[in-house]
This record gives C-alpha cells, structure tokens and sequence, in this order.
C-alpha cells in the first residue's frame, strides 16, 4: 500500500503538534538520555506515565496488530512519529527492550496466547522488559552462555547469573537466553529462548551502582528459581537462532519495534547552546580564542562523521578501503562523544566541578553525567579498542 | 539551525570519469622511481608527463567551453589533484589552475580570450601574492610607479621559474588589483630559486620592480577583492586535496610495511601500539576525503558563499593535518630505516611541512572557522 506524500506530511504536522503539546514539563530532576539510564523510581514514574501518554494518543506500536494494543497501521506512520519525537526533543520511552526487542520478537514468532499474555502490557508501559543475554563470564560471547534451565516437571528450575541487566529492578518480564542442554556438540544448539516472570522466588536482580553514582541495571542471580514450562520460546535449542533474530529489531519500526526513542542524541548545538552565558576572563566563554580552536575541532570531528554518512553511499569515492567507514562508524561516533561530553565539562570553569544534587550544577549536571555515561558506549557493544583490532584487521588487513 | 549545516555531498559522472583516467594515468606515469627522479630537476617535474596531461585537457577542466575548457569547474579538478597527490606528482598544475582561476574571475573579457588559451595548451602560469611570511597579510606592498613599473617583490611564489605568466596581488589607487606580468619581462636574475622542505616542489622569490605593466595587463576593480579571497580558498582546497591523496599512499606505505617486517618474531603489524594509530590515520584520511568532496559539491564559478569557505576551509585543516600526521607515525614505524633519506616516508612527511603552509595552516583556517561558525548564525 502505498502512502501518499501528502498524508505523510498532514501526519508528520499532526504528530508533532501532539508532541509540542503534550510534552511534559521540566521535571525538576535530571532525565535520563537512554533508557539504560533509569536509575530512580521518580524518573520511572515519570517515564511510565509518559509512555502511557504517547501510546494512548496512538503514537506508540502504530504497527502493532490492534487486538493486542497496537494501532494496525503502515510502519511509515511509526517511522514518521519517531522523527517527531526526535526533532521535537521529547523524554524517551523506556520500556523500549519490550518495544523494540521483546514485543517485535512476540508478534513474529509467539504464539497466540503470547501475544494476548505479553504486547499490550509492553504497549502501555504496565510490563517492564528486561534482556537477559549477556554473563559476567562471558561479556562479549553470547554463544558461550552458561545460565542453566533444567526441565522438571512442568518446570524449568534456573541456576547461573546474568549481568548488564537494564531496568533489571523494575522490570517483570525478561527475556533469556538459558542452556538445557549442556551437552550438545555445538555450543549454540544447547541454548533455549524463555520469556521469564521476574518476581519468582530464587531470581535475584543486584543493583549495581555505576560509575555515575545512579543504578540502572543488576546483576541477575538465580539460584534454583522454578518457572513454568510453557515460558520456552519455540522448542529447546532454538535459543541462538531466536537470540540472534532478537537483535535484528534494532533496525525502527519497519523490522517490527513498536517506536518510541530510546536515547536522546546529544549533539554539539547543545553544548554550543549550553555555553553561551559562561564566561571566562571576563568575556563571554564563546569568545575566547583557545576554547573557539577546541570547539571548531569538535565541530569539524561531528561533521565529518555526517558527511562520511553521505560518502559512505558513493561507490566511486568508496574503492580504497571498502567500508571503511561503515566499520569504524561506532568508534569514531562514541569516541567523538565522549570528548565533546567532556569538554562540556570543562569549559564551565569552576561550575564544571559540581556534580548532579548540587543545585548550582549547570543543567542539573547534565554534562557531567553524559560524560559518564558515554563510557558505557566506549565500552559496550564490543570497546574502542576491540573495535580498532576490528577495523585494523578487516579493513587495513593488518595482522591479529 | 545546527552549526553543522550544510551536509551536501555528491559526485558526478563526470568527476567519476576523471577520477578514473586520472588515477590511472598517475599510478602509470608517476612511481616513487620517477618521482625521485625530479627531486634536484631544476623545475621538478618531467616535460613529456606535463605535455599528457595537457593533450589530456586537464589544464581546461575547470575554464570556460569558449576558450577551449570543458566547463567543469575546479570540483572537476579536485578528483585530478588528489589522484596526483597519491603519486606525489608535481608539476605546475595547481599554480597554474590557480592562475588561471584568478584570471575567469577577476579579468574582463578579453584578457580571459587572450590568455586562458595558452594555459589551456600547458603555459605554465603561477599566482604571486605573497610579501612575507603572513597568510593573514591581505595587503599588499606591490604597487606601480607614476611611469606605470612595478615596485616590489613577491616571496613563495610557487613553479615561478616554470611559470609563463605570473598574476601578481598589488595596491593600486587604494585597492586590492592584479597585474599580468610575462615571464620574458622580468629582467635576469628576478627570480631567486628558494631551497623547500619538499623536493618535489619548486617555489621562489619573484622581484618585479621594473616590469612595465600596460593598461591591458592590469585588472582593477571592486571584484577584485572578493576573487582574490575565493582564489585564496580554491587554493586551500588544491592543497587539501593533494595532501588527502598523499595521505592515503602514506597510510598505504605504512600498512604495507606493517604487514611484512617481523620484530621480536612477529610481524609488527600485529603489536597495537601501531595497529590502533594506523587506524586513526585511516580514519583522518576517511575524514579528509570527505571534506575535499564535500567542498567540490558546494563550490561554483560564482563567489563562494558563506558554506562553500567553510567547507574549503575544513577541507585545508583536515586534509593537511591528515598528512603531517600520517608522515610523522610512517617515519616513526619505519624504525631505523625510517630515518634515512632512501625511506620514501621522507616524502610524505616533506610534502606535509610543505602543504601545511600553502594558502594558510590549520590554525589560520580555523580561527576564520570560529567567526564562521560561533559568531553567525543562531550562535
């Protein structure tokens, strides 16, 4: 079916009227940038009740089948209330491991009595998700997951550990990848895909407190905890393969997500903005010649990053070391990131001391804990160094 | 409105086409064998290669159809230049481009139909603008005398003893002009060859005092300033483009070497102190690349506007940072033969002195970015 430019344009004003509109008010408190950030039960709330709003307008799981919450339209239209979001800068939706990992998931392969059980909670912001992949032991090699489900009865009886886990405190459902059978003769086909109550007896989330002082995610322990049989995903030994499908939701609304944002892109305009009434030496911060240098720098750092998005397309301009650019694109990003959050910082003079609480914190302190967080995408997701290896290796051909 | 702005890139057919033959023409006609070859030529450059890529129309890329150009404009030049960079040829053709450039856009009618033939059949001609040091000098001191003779000489006149035709900034009546001045009229000894930092190029200092200077030799006029300043910026975009070719044969020499010389019985490319560095000069490369295309998209043979400098201007700092950078890590990962003057790294970090300080260096560039990008605008 195809959509008419005109019908998109008369959603797209109507979409960010909405937004503009109804998008909260300063809370008083700092928000989180991602929804890896939840730290608190006041931005949960305050989060929940926003994506309440947005899906009760009809601009969240726009795709989505309508018996189950959604609103059963083209996934343009979901495509097109995401950029409105985006442009219009409002708060994230943060149930977004069940918008755009779990619940995708749930409509392409679930069963009818999980997709009645599971969507609209997910919709409504009433069911948090949780993801449970990744171990302590085992950061970076899914395949190699050790969390052991045994069947018993009409149960599966869980023992190991998982970690990283986002919203890992609040969330009542999650998805996990567990081994039944530890024998298999290929590591993956031991592995089976469950969606798992949280509050059960014997499943443990620790807080962990991260380097910004908050808490977002745990550490999952589970020690002989019984869940129901009928959790399994698929069959036994389809765990690696649905996993893997898993993670190919995070393309937008049209692999499936149910929309929503979920991280607020920081960009240089921002700290551009945010600097204009520092002063140093007397004159405005904006002024002054070595902090102009560092600035254009920066500039030019983010540009060229938008610019390589736009070579990366022109095969002509692409022959010399083919994808080049699309392999090193999250080193150069997070790493810029992380810089320019940093010289943020810095360039408040002696505000760029206080932290969040202090109540003469620029921004509440929103620099200095974007600096923080940026670690976790320095880090996550495979670190600027494993991705230097990856692209010396792929791209240069140098040698391991 | 975002102080990134304009994003636009893109590449034609044409420019593809010329890529292509350029690329080529360069890897077959300019090999590390005959570029040292030219290092202590007295002009630096071969007359037979200079005379292909003249038959090749190159020199009339950028000038109008009217006097035998192809009308593309210097974005067709830049994919020329960087391919020339990657092979480290020399020759005039920048200069020349340059000049002539300065010509189309300042000259009248018929100094245009009278001159720009000639460049297009490989006259050499060059650019004299600056008096010392200074890229952020903008007035000069050449001027005429009552009897109509040039006072005052040009210093870093790039290809001067190649040149047939020097186009000389000077004040006149209280402006910015431009005189045309033929090599034949410069008495003996005008030109005093300097000693560069890169032996592939020649540059020298032109005395002029003397040189009679008729009316039809002599371009005046309020848009003579504006065209200087935009020749100004084509010529930082040559040199960017120049030096993000010559980045990319230095990332090329080093990764080469990287995967054949063994230390310590492992192949040194395998040791992360290099391997992460080489990395970020293919990234700075990537970068350089993208600046260079992106300014060849906004610029026209109308007066740049305000996104066109930017862009030319970021084009300069990334591209020639690129290749000190690069020039510097390659002499250091060539360990002991690094040092030595037969390594070719020598040439890649003599072309990057060398290009840091043509049309203004990095700082230069983006203490002019800073006004362009903090004091306009929303900011």
């Amino acid at each position: 079916m195809s959509i008419s430019k005109q019908e998109k344009d008369e959603f797209t004003a109507q979409v960010s009227a909405w937004m503009r509109d109804n998008k909260p008010a300063d809370p008083g408190f700092l928000l989180p940038q991602s929804f890896m950030e939840v730290g608190s039960e006041v931005q949960l709330d305050f989060l929940r009740e926003w994506q309440y709003k947005m899906w009760s307008a009809g601009y969240l799981g726009m795709a989505w089948p309508k018996e189950y919450g959604g609103g059963g339209v083209e996934p343009v239209f979901q495509t097109l209330a995401d950029a409105a979001m985006r442009s219009e800068k409002v708060p994230i939706a943060f149930n977004i491991i069940g918008l755009g990992w779990a619940g995708p998931l749930i409509n392409d392969i679930g069963s009818e009595a999980e997709k009645a059980k599971y969507l609209k909670g997910i919709l409504s912001g009433e069911d948090i998700w949780c993801q449970g992949f990744s171990e302590p032991d085992n950061g970076s090699d899914l395949g190699n997951a050790q969390l052991r489900a045994r069947r018993d009865g009409d149960e599966y009886v869980l023992n190991g550990t998982k970690i990283w886990t986002t919203l890992g405190s609040y969330a009542k459902y999650m998805i996990l990848l567990a081994r039944t059978n530890p024998e298999a003769e290929r590591k993956y086909d031991g592995l089976s895909y469950f969606l798992s109550p949280m509050n059960v007896p014997g499943i443990d989330p620790k807080p962990i407190q991260k380097l910004t002082g908050e808490y977002g995610f745990t550490e999952t322990f589970f020690t002989d905890a019984r869940i129901p049989a009928d959790c399994l995903m698929g069959q036994e030994g389809q765990g690696w393969k649905i996993a893997m499908q898993t993670l190919q939701y995070e393309r937008g609304a049209e692999a499936g997500a149910a929309g929503g944002l979920a991280f607020v892109r920081v960009v240089i305009d921002d700290m551009i903005d945010e600097l204009a009434d520092v002063t140093r030496d007397g004159e405005p911060v904006l002024r002054d010649a070595a902090i102009r240098d560092q600035l254009v720098k920066l500039i030019m750092e983010e540009k060229a990053i938008s610019l390589g998005d736009r070579r990366s397309s022109i095969t002509a301009l692409t022959t010399d070391y083919p994808f080049s650019l699309q392999l090193s694109s999250k080193l150069r990003w997070t790493e810029y990131s992380r810089r320019m959050r940093q010289f943020a910082i810095n360039a408040q003079g002696a505000a760029g001391s206080l932290y969040v609480g202090d109540d003469d914190a620029r921004q509440g302190g929103f620099w200095q804990r974007a600096y923080f967080n940026s670690f976790s995408a320095t880090i996550g997701g495979g670190t600027s160094q494993v991705q230097a290896n990856i692209v010396a290796e792929h791209i240069l051909g140098l040698p391991k | 409105m975002s102080v990134i702005g304009n994003t636009d890139l893109r590449f034609s057919e044409e420019q593809g086409m010329i890529l292509d033959t350029a690329r080529e023409f360069c890897r077959d006609k300019s090999p590390i064998s005959a570029v040292r070859a030219q290092l202590h030529s007295p002009l630096a450059y071969d007359s037979g290669t200079w005379d292909e890529m003249v038959s090749l129309g190159w020199l009339g890329i950028a000038l109008p159809e009217a006097c035998g150009g192809s009308a593309l404009g210097v974005s067709g030049v830049v994919p020329v230049v960087e391919c020339m960079g990657r092979a480290l040829l020399g020759t005039p053709f920048i200069s020349t481009t340059l000049a002539a450039q300065m010509i189309v856009r300042a000259g009248d009618n018929s100094q245009i139909e009278r001159l720009l033939p000639d460049i297009i059949n490989g006259k050499p001609a060059t650019l004299a603008l600056l008096e010392n040091a200074d890229w952020g000098d903008e007035q000069p001191g050449c001027a005429l005398n009552e009897a109509g003779e040039l006072i005052g000489s040009k210093k870093y006149v790039a290809d001067a003893a190649a040149a047939t035709l020097f186009v000389v900034s000077i004040e006149h009546e209280g402006a910015l002009a431009l005189a045309l001045v033929r090599a034949e009229q410069l008495p003996d000894g005008a030109i005093r060859e300097n000693t560069l930092i890169d032996e592939t190029r020649r540059a020298a200092t032109v005395d002029f005092t003397g040189v009679k200077i008729e009316p039809e030799n002599l371009i005046t006029g309020d848009g003579v300033a504006p065209a200087l300043r935009d020749v100004r910026l084509l010529g930082a975009l040559l040199i960017a483009a120049d030096a993000a070719g010559a980045a990319a044969a230095c990332l090329d020499t080093i990764v080469e070497y990287l995967k054949t010389r063994k230390q310590f019985g492992k192949l040194i490319g395998s040791y992360q102190a290099l391997k992460h560095p080489t990395v970020e000069i293919l990234t700075s490369v990537d970068s350089a690349r993208s600046f260079i295309y992106h300014a060849a998209t906004l610029i026209t043979d109308d007066p740049l506007d305000e996104d066109a400098e930017s862009a030319c201007r970021m084009a300069k700092v990334q591209a020639t940072q690129t290749l000190l950078f690069a020039g510097d890590r390659a002499i250091q990962f060539h360990g002991g033969m690094g040092f030595t003057y037969e390594c070719d790294a020598q040439l890649y970090i003599r072309r990057a002195q060398w290009s840091q300080q043509q049309f203004g260096d990095a700082q230069h560039h983006r203490k002019r970015l800073a006004s362009l990008l903090l004091d306009g605008g929303s900011h």
